[in-house]
């Protein structure tokens, strides 16, 4: 394989704390060096100059649908989706058909990845058996499969207890816990299709109180705290919720969290328009919350930036509200919505953006990646931040399109992404 | 509008002649169609309203029946159990000539798994021209709208809206009272999974009503003031000097197990008897959307009693429903046609 030069852009990567105009040059896939005006003779040169060099992009929460629904996604779609999105590596939850409870299915997607996959495919496991909340999934067999982590994700894992067991038990393979934080007894039982607030109550829906979601947050920091187990909160949307991962961080808990664009971005009052494209869980909060996303964002306390990439079937969604699915498409949304609304607003700088997407999923999950330091896989996203684009769900490559985003104009786009020092995507001029 | 030839005719504009002089009547209708008070502006409701007082007289006829809509095409799509609703806007239709058919869920394609669209799509293949839809989802009606070329009458969506249940007793209450300015109209019950709650906010606020509602907190949806009512927990001191009161039903089949420790207990805290009517003016009077559980929500003394104008409601809500027919499917410009998504 020959040399890749990068050439010319503006390098970021928090973990070495570089922020400087530089070339990096990759070499059998591995990042080489990063330095000023390297000249390689007969390296392929890649002219990046007025882009944004970052070590690659992690999405940590997707739903690739492979195994079991493959109408709406593929493992082959899904990356395909994460590379154009300037992704490089995606987390996929286990809530597929059948569950990835068991270190067969780990395997299958790990194979269907290296077959298809346009990046890399980190699986999670079950945190317990067919995610039914009872007993502990084999988690030692789904680790030696390959398994980053566990989840119950689209449910909280079921009881206090389990939980507990959960964090305790995942010590011995230092991998974290991630959970999806909601009291089912207050969102009856998800039948509870948008937050409960004012819209709630004029449009005359069932709501979904931030406090499902507070709840398992603070039954889940105690339980970290007693176990000393790696937490991963997924997907918090709720003020209170932040407030108190704030303070147990504050107090050296040991809890990550991560958020998605769409609660960082839009409120309960769009549904209003009855659209099933803005039906996700968590549900789209109010306004207070959105700003205690930012405010989190800023701070440090939520650490990474996340899509849920959840992709459906046109036909599922175009049902009544209260019975179309949860969830949106974001893999190919996330980086310019983040670009757009976070960094060219001003809320978080370059450096904390990279931090966001790269440096902090992958140190979470404990992957070895994140940095463009010498030896590491040379996996890189590279930004344009002056690139205006127009979301178009006709042109995305994942199978499904439902995203409330769609004819968004936004600024700051992924140019480049590469795996292992191979260009797996390019922006179209 | 009295004579029939007057009503195949330029009815709205005459009807504007015999009203008050003070309140603003909307020369039409803004939407092809009717599916929330909350986005109709107070000329358009007194345009309804107005032109139903006018065909209240067709039913007190020996011959009931109109010829204004003749040939006209009307679809009743019921997908949750209804029985006045769904006559009323039978009767409504037939007494206007209009064609209607009724389709309630468990006769429709619905219960072979067809999607709530594609039914949609099947009926607007046999060009109706009116649609009255009634969901246990809040939006259907919206959907429907969406999708369908034909006019769509919101039947009630849920606990979302119901807007012909909020015109009949708007125009129940202007009847009794002559003008809804200033009155203070107490809704009390089930306002959490009540559509006719939020209707009438919607309504009676824009009409110029001070709305009080009262529910036990389990029954009261958050954020309630900000739709410019003022809430309290207990009854008694909303019906303070209240000119309307209107009763709501306690919804079992919505669920609530929780909400409630029994309906004996709920009628010793909210029930409307004759002592809590006391607090009320002298001459208020007393409403219920029906169906009514007497010794629940109101005494079978009050809800039988000369203050009770629940009847009235009935009776009106076939008028109101002539008038919202003969308005969407009466005369007027080409529809604004979409097509589907």
């Amino acid at each position: 394989m020959s040399k890749l030069l990068l050439k010319g852009g503006r390098v970021i990567d928090p973990v070495q704390g570089i922020d400087k105009t530089a070339d990096v040059i990759i070499d059998g896939g591995l990042i080489e060096s990063v330095d000023s005006d390297l000249d390689i003779n007969g390296a392929n040169v890649l002219d990046v100059s007025g882009c944004i060099v970052a070590p690659g992009f992690i999405d940590m929460h997707v739903h690739l649908r492979e195994p079991g629904q493959e109408y709406k996604e593929t493992i082959q779609t899904g990356t395909a989706a994460a590379a154009a999105g300037g992704f490089t590596g995606v987390a996929c939850m286990p809530n597929t058909s059948p569950v990835n409870d068991h270190r067969a299915v780990t395997e299958l997607i790990i194979e269907r990845a290296d077959e298809a996959g346009s990046v890399p495919v980190y699986p999670i496991g079950c945190v317990s058996v067919g995610q039914e909340g009872e007993a502990l999934a084999e988690i030692g067999q789904l680790v030696e499969g390959g398994c980053v982590a566990v989840s119950d994700d689209g449910v909280a894992v079921a009881t206090a207890e389990l939980m507990r067991r959960a964090l305790e038990y995942t010590r011995m393979f230092d991998i974290p816990v991630i959970e999806h934080c909601e009291d089912l007894s207050l969102t009856q039982n998800q039948k509870a299709p948008m937050n409960e607030g004012s819209v709630s109550t004029a449009l005359g829906f069932k709501g979904h109180p931030a406090a499902a979601e507070d709840i398992i947050v603070a039954r889940d920091l105690v339980l970290a705290e007693l176990t000393g187990g790696s937490l991963h909160c997924a997907h918090i949307s709720s003020a209170g919720a932040l407030r108190m991962i704030r303070d147990a961080k504050g107090r050296g808990v040991n809890v990550t969290c991560e958020v998605t664009p769409h609660h960082f971005i839009l409120t309960d009052e769009e549904v209003r328009t009855f659209d099933t494209n803005t039906k996700m869980n968590p549900p789209l909060r109010s306004k207070a919350d959105v700003d205690a996303v930012i405010e989190a964002l800023v701070d440090g306390t939520i650490d990474a930036i996340v899509t849920d990439h959840a992709p459906h079937h046109a036909d599922e969604k175009a049902l009544e509200f209260d019975l179309a699915p949860f969830g949106i498409v974001g893999l190919e949304t996330a980086v310019p919505l983040a670009c757009d609304r976070l960094l060219h607003r001003g809320h978080v700088t370059l450096q904390r953006l990279v931090e966001l997407f790269s440096t902090n999923p992958a140190r979470i999950l404990r992957l070895g990646a994140g940095t463009l330091s010498e030896g590491t896989v040379a996996n890189v996203t590279v930004l344009d931040l002056d690139r205006m684009a127009t979301v178009d769900v006709s042109a995305f490559s994942s199978k499904s399109y439902n995203t409330p985003f769609d004819g968004w104009e936004l600024k700051g786009w992924p140019v480049f992404t590469i795996v292992a020092g191979k260009v797996v995507w390019k922006a179209t001029e | 509008m009295p004579e029939t030839k007057d009503v195949e005719t330029n009815m709205p504009g005459e009807a504007a002649d015999l009203i008050l002089p003070t309140h603003q009547q909307a020369a039409s209708l803004k939407s092809k169609d009717l599916l929330s008070i909350e986005h109709l502006d107070a000329s358009e409701i007194n345009l309804i309203l107005d032109t139903a007082h006018h065909f209240k007289e067709i039913s007190e006829r020996p011959i009931k029946k109109v010829p204004t809509l003749r040939g006209k095409s009307i679809i009743n799509l019921f997908f949750e159990p209804s029985t006045r609703t769904r006559m009323s806007f039978e009767i409504a239709a037939k007494r206007l000539s209009a064609d209607i058919q009724s389709i309630s869920a468990s006769t429709s394609s619905l219960v072979k798994g067809e999607t709530f669209i594609d039914t949609a799509r099947n009926i607007e293949a046999m060009y109706p021209d009116l649609l009255v839809v009634r969901h246990a989802f809040p939006g259907a009606a919206h959907m429907l709208a969406e999708i369908c070329s034909a006019g769509v009458i919101n039947a009630g969506d849920g606990a979302h809206e119901h807007p012909t249940q909020a015109l009949l007793d708007a125009l129940t209450i202007r009847d009794h009272k002559g003008n809804i300015e200033n009155l203070r109209v107490v809704i009390f019950g089930d306002i959490a999974h009540s559509r006719v709650a939020r209707s009438n906010i919607h309504c009676l606020l824009k009409l110029g009503a001070n709305v009080v509602v009262a529910a036990p907190p389990t029954f009261m949806p958050c954020n309630i003031e900000e739709l410019g009512v003022e809430a309290f927990d207990r009854l008694e001191p909303a019906l303070e000097g209240a000119d309307v009161i209107v009763a709501l039903r306690i919804q079992l089949e919505r669920g609530g197990k929780l909400s409630f420790p029994s309906l004996r207990e709920y009628f010793n805290l909210f029930g409307l008897g004759r002592d809590r009517l006391a607090l009320a003016k002298n001459d208020a009077i007393v409403m219920h959307p029906g169906p009514i559980n007497r010794g629940v929500e109101i005494s079978s003394e009050v809800a039988d009693g000369p203050q009770s104008v629940i009847l009235d409601q009935v009776s009106n809500g076939l008028a109101v429903r002539m008038a919202v027919l003969y308005l969407l499917a009466g005369i007027g410009p080409a529809k604004n046609v979409k097509t589907a998504a």
